[in-house]
């Protein structure tokens, strides 16, 4: 094994394991006009997250028609910058100019902005995810205002350029990471911008998706040599490339200059030690050469059996048999969505296999052994501790959950601390922690339980090279001393070359397993990069990606010397050959601000549209919401309509009758025989009274005294005493008006039997139950159920439309296309108004027919009502979408707010008229007061607009106000 | 044991996570403070502030005596309409009830032809419509006796009916529903906060995380329920002691150690239910929308808001699978009726059995979610 120490690959520099290739200065055409102004001048820039600073003071002019790549570790506040000059992020202090003109002003923003193209660090950030690859791109065309002929021919060109037109109608969320990152380029390019601006764009990407996402870059920058670039990259080897590079460190400008003019600086090779070189001392974290002791074989770790994992149909994973041995680092790569991930979750027992088996330790593993769990460290791709509790707190937890003594834990947390340098942040929450140190904590959590086996998703992508080194040397340390087993996937090759052995995996597959040397030897090839998408080629097909094809230096298969990836010799794009030249997905280079502005209307329908055709089209992909939505109003509608009653029925009493005689056993009879009440058994005392009105078994309780009857026959007369149950006071109330009613009768016939002829009342009162004689509760139910359903439901709808954009990041193309805020508002409200009109309509056919409810007014006004009502009730839910930050909040927040104004303050109940205090101001302004008015009018009064004009004005005030409010809450930047 | 302790670091972990939550914390406070206090004041007495207007046609002394007699608390000061704006003031909903007192009534009352009044009442208003009926019913009655009587004796009455309220003798209704909602929020906040934790930590990943360690769903589960259930037991609890029985000056009659005992049980249900409706939605909106479909129902149909035993038969069978509806009949009877434990064992036990069927259907169904989740 000691001839892997002479292997560069092994022993090398962390990152370039030679030097690229000659000083590239220009990759594409550089422009004529290199004395053009700068598109980007920062001046005394400083911007500040809590204690972290941004970017501190910074003076920078960025050259226009170039290809600037930002380059510097984690957290130094790149991506910040980035968000600056787009326009995403509100300036704190400083001047940013764009395409010269200021960034703080809004209208030079408005104007600048379709020039703009921002791509934002993560993985298909700005996509939406439940739209396909051809509604994402059109979505954003649509956004700057392109016609349908222009937008369809604009999509088929990008599709064709960057090889995703046979993806066209798959969901965004099913394509792999290097497919998004095409998708994410496509939606940026869509408007033809001056400046393009890309954050990160290959983090996370396998080696062959990056390679044509380069190559793609190169053609779109030749067929428009005007277009500026900005990128910020984890990627040294990449950096190589570009044209002119900033070396960021700390919120400071380290270094500016071309590469060679770096490397120059820094007197290095390559520009990683370059950068290094240039960073202060105590920055550099004693950065040393890493150096990988040799690996002594031990005992079967882990092993797989035929492992095969299906979801449904699709086989994801399948036929997987490999062996690792204690000790040894093996390195898993494929291309993305290769199914990796799957086979590791299989591996820690997260998943059961379909088939075949894992063994860890040399027993089975299966999702209910505990045992095993403890002897193995994970680590996922995506961060997966609680971003809200503090990194000491995160350490702590997961010590007491592998139950480690409390001594021990801490020593532990202690030294881990130290050697994962953590020590500075441990009171710090991870969400505000550059993604390389976060990284760091997983790795410290992961290993914190002394495991056996480490299995590791991707634990360095996006984070930086000198922090990469130092995590593997904790690896290398992990394996070489400590004897842990390493399960590793990676993007980066210099990574696997590290490795003792690794498996290379395509489409649920393994294709080759070996040392990567043996790897690289066997394609005849002298890079382990090359060796491994020569494998992918082979593997994904007969016919090389065609992209392959088309992109610089095609022949790098057949393994060149070096491969650098917007390469200068090749570009651009050879034309001659080609089928299609480039120019094709990037039209012919446009400096034309009046079309832009001609385009740029202040408030668009078209843009306004563009959103509700995409909240339609994620509604429509999203069945159980749709479903929930509807059906489920109809449901509610059937419970509540016939289980609201206000008519008391059957109320259960009892009569405890001292007297026992003739005339009381008369008296109770005719109580009995009202509808109203429910005899129950007889009371035998006082205490049985108490005792059975205290279990709630009594409404009310008759007590007919002694002597009742005899009192009655000399006219002493008696006293009956009614006992009520007074914990539900409506239901109180109306029993004693029923007794009272059945009394008096009683009394009158008692009488009349008496022979002393009927007795004349001196005046009486004749009450006329008007627009609901017979007094029933489903004809005054009815039409009150559906405003109270026409609140929940659209509230719930809408509540969480900005607060999910702002959690999961596509708020950004807000923040970055032309779209104004009311646009966005309303064009995100239209689709949910249209369904929950649709639901109304819906609730009023089962009213009339089901319930039979009579239908006397005007349906036009009902229907108008309907419309504006709904219109204010999504409002309310957007409304408490821009206000929360987090979903839960929206959540909680909505219900509170549409469940407490609407049941208690809104007429429901009792009329508005009747509140007081705060309630009756809240009852006032709410919206579903009025449709209630509206409602039951048109139902019970047969009323039309003329008579419901004052029902009509509150609601069409509410509409603005809440819109207005939920614009001036939202924020056009971040912050 | 082990159980027990990882139960309880895990629990914990839920109140650091909400303590960053400010807005939750907000909500949670607002809603056992402000929101109990602003139902229970508005909530008008049985009948309060009821709209009357009058057409007066007789202008006598004794129609100025009923007029004036109708007055707050439970009416608004009449006003007088004409006949014509009669129909007009009810269509817009402006009166509940129109009284229009004949010409001559006073003539024909001393006159013994015994007139009548014409009491017109909205019924679509139909808590109101009934009650408020009565009322001017009685009120009218009374006074024409009364002024009847200084002219010639009326005829004694046969039988008098005495009616007395137990527990709450004079029908505040701000009593019922301060304790009402108390009812609604802890039913809201149990099912909400349990539930959307369960998916927050679905979407962020972290729940896959836990799964590798030597954490089982049911503690992950337990962790969660106990968590939220303490903070609104804790809540709750400082609402009936601070709110109800400080600020509001309402005379709760029970124990409040068996009604916090009994809301530690229901909280133990409704958390399961939340948790349960966690693992069938697969994004936090599904889980707003089903909240909603689930909350609506608990609340108005489990006879916090209209008598049970009025309810359809079908419905009093269903919703008496549900938690909230054994909840709140232990909380009338403790709190109102002050019923001890004797009383109100019944619901006890079938809280708990409701809570135990839906935490065994959400661990069936966590444990088989997280595995498709994968996909």
């Amino acid at each position: 094994m000691s001839d892997r120490h002479g292997d560069p690959a092994r022993t090398g520099a962390p990152l370039l394991s030679r030097p690229a290739s000659p000083p590239t200065t220009a990759l594409a055409p550089v422009p004529a006009a290199i004395t053009a102004p700068p598109v980007v001048r920062l001046a005394e820039v400083r911007h500040r997250y809590g204690e972290t600073l941004a970017a501190d003071g910074l003076s920078l002019d960025i050259p226009a028609g170039r290809m600037v790549g930002f380059i510097g570790p984690d957290g130094v506040g790149k991506s910040t910058w980035l968000g600056l000059i787009a326009g995403a992020r509100k300036i704190q202090h400083g001047k940013v100019e764009v395409l010269g003109g200021d960034m703080m002003d809004v209208r030079h923003r408005a104007r600048v902005c379709p020039r703009i193209a921002y791509m934002p660090q993560g993985l298909g950030k700005n996509l939406y995810p439940t739209l396909s690859v051809f509604e994402n791109i059109d979505f954003f065309g649509r956004l700057f205002g392109q016609t349908q002929a222009e937008r369809t021919r604009r999509i088929a060109d990008l599709l064709a350029a960057t090889g995703l037109t046979a993806f066209a109608e798959r969901p965004a969320n099913k394509l792999s990471g290097g497919m998004k990152q095409k998708l994410g380029l496509c939606c940026a390019l869509i408007h033809d911008p001056d400046l393009l601006i890309l954050d990160e764009p290959t983090t996370g990407v396998d080696p062959l998706s990056r390679r044509q996402f380069w190559a793609l870059i190169a053609r779109i920058r030749a067929g428009r040599p005007g277009m500026s670039v900005l990128i910020a990259t984890a990627y040294m080897e990449e950096a190589e490339g570009y044209d002119w590079l900033v070396a960021v460190d700390a919120g400071c400008v380290l270094a500016t200059g071309t590469p060679e003019a770096l490397r120059a600086a820094g007197r290095s090779d390559s520009l990683e030690d370059a950068f290094i070189a240039l960073l202060p001392e105590e920055r550099r974290r004693d950065h040393h050469r890493l150096e990988i002791p040799p690996h002594a074989a031990g005992e079967i770790v882990i092993e797989a059996r035929g492992l095969q994992m299906r979801f449904g149909d699709f086989v994801a994973v399948d036929d997987i048999n490999l062996q690792v041995r204690r000790g040894e680092i093996f390195g898993f790569l494929g291309s993305n969505g290769c199914g990796k991930s799957t086979t590791m979750k299989m591996l820690t027992g997260l998943l059961e296999p379909s088939a075949g088996e894992a063994l860890l330790l040399g027993s089975r593993l299966d999702a209910n052994n505990i045992a095993t769990r403890r002897r193995v460290g994970y680590m996922s791709q995506a961060f997966s501790l609680y971003g809200e509790l503090s990194v000491r707190q995160n350490l702590d937890l997961h010590a007491r959950l592998f139950e480690l003594p409390a001594a021990a834990a801490e020593a532990r947390i202690a030294d881990l601390a130290r050697r994962f340098d953590l020590g500075r942040v441990m009171d710090t929450q991870p969400d505000a922690l550059p993604l390389g140190i976060r990284q760091r904590l997983q790795l410290a959590v992961a290993v914190l339980h002394r495991p056996d086996v480490l299995i590791l998703d991707e634990p360095t992508s996006g984070v930086d090279p000198v922090a990469r080194d130092h995590f593997w040397e904790l690896i290398v340390d992990l394996s070489r001393k400590d004897g842990v087993t390493i399960f590793i996937t990676t993007h980066f090759m210099n990574e696997a070359g590290r490795c003792d052995r690794i498996s290379l995996m395509h489409a649920g597959r393994i294709l080759a397993s070996d040392t990567p040397a043996a790897l690289t030897a066997a394609r005849g090839c002298e890079r382990l990069e090359d060796a491994f998408i020569a494998y992918l080629e082979e593997a994904s097909g007969v016919a090389p990606d065609p992209e392959a094809e088309r992109m610089p230096g095609a022949e790098v298969r057949a393994c060149r010397r070096s491969y650098s990836p917007p390469d200068a010799t090749d570009t651009p794009c050879r034309s001659g050959g080609s089928r299609e030249p480039g120019s094709s997905a990037a039209p012919t280079p446009t400096s034309d601000t009046p079309r832009h502005a001609e385009r740029l209307a202040r408030f668009s329908l078209a843009r306004l549209l563009s959103f509700s055709a995409r909240e339609a089209t994620e509604l429509r992909r999203d069945p159980v919401r749709l479903t929930l939505a509807l059906l489920g109003s109809l449901v509610l509608m059937l419970v509540m309509g016939y289980g609201i009653t206000m008519d008391v029925e059957d109320l259960h009493y009892a009569v405890l009758d001292h007297d026992r005689s003739v005339a009381s056993q008369q008296y109770t009879l005719r109580i009995a025989g009202s509808r109203y009440f429910l005899e129950q058994a007889p009371l035998a005392s006082h205490a049985d009274l108490d005792a059975r009105m205290r279990a709630g078994g009594l409404a009310m309780a008759i007590e007919i005294p002694p002597g009742f009857g005899r009192d009655l026959a000399r006219g002493k007369a008696p006293q009956v005493a009614v006992w009520l149950d007074g914990s539900m006071p409506l239901r109180a109330e109306l029993a004693r008006a029923y007794v009272g009613g059945v009394h008096a009768q009683t009394l009158a016939d008692v009488i009349a039997e008496s022979g002393a002829g009927p007795v004349r009342a001196l005046a009486g009162v004749e009450p006329r139950y008007r627009y609901n004689p017979e007094l029933l509760s489903l004809v005054s139910m009815v039409p009150k159920v559906i405003p109270l359903l026409l609140v929940f439901i659209p509230a719930m709808l809408t509540a969480l439309g900005v607060v999910r954009e702002k959690e999961l990041g596509s708020i950004l193309n807000v923040y970055t296309t032309p779209v104004t805020r009311l646009e966005f508002l309303i064009g995100k409200q239209l689709p949910y108004i249209a369904l929950s009109m649709f639901n109304f309509v819906l609730m009023f056919v089962l009213a009339v027919t089901l319930f039979q409810v009579p239908f006397k007014g005007s349906l036009l006004a009902l229907a108008t009502g309907a419309l504006l009502y709904v219109t204010a009730t999504t409002g309310l839910g957007l409304l408490a979408s821009t206000l929360t930050n987090s979903q839960v909040a929206a959540l909680a927040g909505t219900s509170i707010g549409t469940l407490l104004p609407a049941i208690q303050f809104s007429g429901l109940m009792d009329p508005v008229s009747s509140l007081e205090g705060g309630g009756y101001w809240i009852g006032a302004i709410y919206p579903t007061t009025h449709f209630l008015t509206i409602a039951s009018g048109t139902f019970s009064k047969a009323l039309g607009f003329a008579e419901l004009a004052g029902a009509f004005l509150p609601l069409l005030l509410a509409i603005p106000v809440l819109t207005l409010l939920s614009a001036a809450l939202l924020g056009k930047q971040a912050k | 044991m082990t159980h027990l302790r990882n139960t309880w670091h895990l629990g914990i972990k839920e109140f650091r996570s909400l303590a960053r939550d400010m807005a939750l914390m907000f909500l949670i406070v607002f809603m056992f403070s402000a929101s109990i206090y602003a139902d229970a004041r508005a909530k008008p007495e049985s009948l309060n502030r009821a709209s009357i207007a009058v057409v007066d046609e007789d202008r006598s002394l004794l129609s100025g005596r009923i007029i004036a007699a109708l007055q707050p608390p439970q009416f608004i000061p009449p006003v007088h309409v004409g006949l014509a704006d009669m129909d007009r003031g009810m269509d817009a909903g402006l009166h509940t009830f129109v009284l229009d007192i004949p010409p001559d009534f006073q003539r024909d009352v001393l006159a013994g032809r015994s007139p009548a009044l014409q009491l017109n009442v909205d019924a679509t208003r139909q808590g109101q419509a009934q009650t408020g009926a009565g009322y001017i019913q009685s009120i009218i009655s009374d006074e024409v006796r009364a002024f009847v009587q200084r002219v010639r004796a009326p005829a004694p009455q046969p039988v008098e009916l005495v009616a007395r309220a137990m527990f709450n003798p004079n029908l505040e209704a701000s009593w019922f529903a301060a304790i009402n909602a108390i009812i609604n929020n802890v039913t809201l906040l149990g099912i909400l906060l349990t539930g959307a934790a369960l998916i927050r930590e679905r979407e962020h990943g972290t729940i896959e995380h836990l799964l590798v360690m030597p954490v089982s769903a049911l503690e992950i589960m337990l962790s969660k329920i106990w968590s939220m259930g303490v903070v609104v037991l804790v809540a709750s609890s400082f609402s009936l002691q601070v709110m109800v029985k400080g600020v509001l000056g309402i005379d709760v009659a029970g124990s409040a150690l068996l009604f916090g005992a009994g809301t530690l049980l229901y909280l133990f249900a409704a958390a399961s239910i939340g948790i349960y409706m966690g693992t069938i939605a697969r994004s936090m909106p599904q889980f707003g929308l089903m909240s909603i479909l689930v909350l609506l129902p608990l609340q108005i149909l489990s006879g916090g808001v209209t008598p049970r035993e009025s309810m359809p038969e079908a419905i009093q069978t269903l919703m008496a699978l549900a938690p909230t509806t054994h909840y709140v009949s232990l909380a009338q009877a403790i709190l109102f009726r002050g019923a001890g434990v004797d009383v109100v064992w019944p619901a006890f036990v079938m809280v708990t059995l409701i809570g135990a069927v839906f935490l065994a259907l959400a661990h069936h169904r966590l444990r088989r979610t997280i595995g498709a989740m994968q996909g």
